[in-house]
């Protein structure tokens, strides 16, 4: 025992605790500092929107230094496919904006409510929901989904798939990245969450 | 851009989270002590580049405000 050993003989109970809480602060502070921390992420949407917060968030964490894997499951999937083709769609999803990426202020700014009743009936509403956020993605300087799981790839994080979904979906194996490091089951991915510092369900 | 910086890096029109990844990949290819300077005009960038210096254990030299375009200095730990 190197620590008991370090004790001054003869110090009284009261002395005791001041060198106990100083080593004990000291000890938490080396803790801290030499702690990795580390995320887990559970992306089970699969549209263009909700592609967004699983990599923004994956690829920043890695910049600050942290441990990320993603657990990909359901819809998630889609964000894992070589050729990614996302799509948003206004029909049930009130909260989204609907403005026009072209043309002057004055309409750029209007928001174009419609009845969900009314988008549903439209043919080719979703594609040209989908093309306007595109644009304005662009126009805005915010990442693509593609740049940013190239960039989350680059910097070590980790994707985990979910083996249950492709056999549900009869997904084929050859329609997804070569960066997928594993394709597992709820029972492998609960224990890398149970590490981690922050773990997110998207 | 006039700079005594050892490498420049522009993310004029980027938004978040793209200066900070530019930035960590372009610190990555830093020797310590070298420094580098961003600009942004990501009003964002202003805090997040301060976190990003606290977590990464860089230092924050510069943090300035040029009539919307933010310049910062980080010196690789």
């Amino acid at each position: 025992m190197t620590a008991a050993a370090n004790i001054p003989h003869g110090m009284d109970m009261e002395a005791l605790a001041v060198w106990f809480d100083e080593r004990f602060e000291q000890k938490m502070a080396e803790r801290q500092a030499n702690h990795v921390p580390s995320m887990t992420i559970i992306a089970t949407k699969g549209t263009l929107d909700m592609a967004y917060p699983p990599f923004i968030l994956a690829s920043t964490a890695a910049a600050l230094g942290w441990e990320v894997a993603i657990f990909f499951t359901f819809y998630g999937l889609e964000l894992l496919k070589k050729d990614l083709d996302l799509k948003v769609s206004p029909l049930g999803n009130p909260a989204m904006p609907m403005k026009l990426p072209v043309g002057p202020q004055w309409l750029r700014s209007a928001n174009l409510s419609l009845p969900n009743a009314l988008m549903a009936n439209l043919p080719g509403f979703e594609a040209a929901a989908t093309g306007m956020m595109q644009q304005t993605l662009k126009q805005k300087g915010v990442a693509s989904i593609e740049q940013l799981r190239a960039l989350s790839v680059e910097a070590d994080v980790k994707l985990v798939a979910c083996q249950m979904t492709v056999d549900l979906f009869g997904y084929e194996l050859d329609d997804f990245v070569d960066e997928v490091s594993d394709w597992v089951g709820a029972a492998s991915f609960l224990p890398i969450a149970q590490q981690s510092d922050v773990s997110l369900f998207v | 851009m006039m700079t005594n910086a050892t490498q420049t890096l522009d993310t004029r029109g980027l938004n978040c989270p793209l200066p900070i990844l530019k930035a960590k990949k372009a610190l990555s290819g830093l020797s310590s002590g070298e420094t580098l300077e961003i600009q942004a005009t990501d009003p964002g960038s202003v805090k997040d580049f301060r976190s990003f210096c606290e977590q990464t254990g860089n230092e924050l030299l510069e943090s300035d405000d040029d009539h919307g375009v933010f310049r910062f200095t980080i010196r690789k730990a």
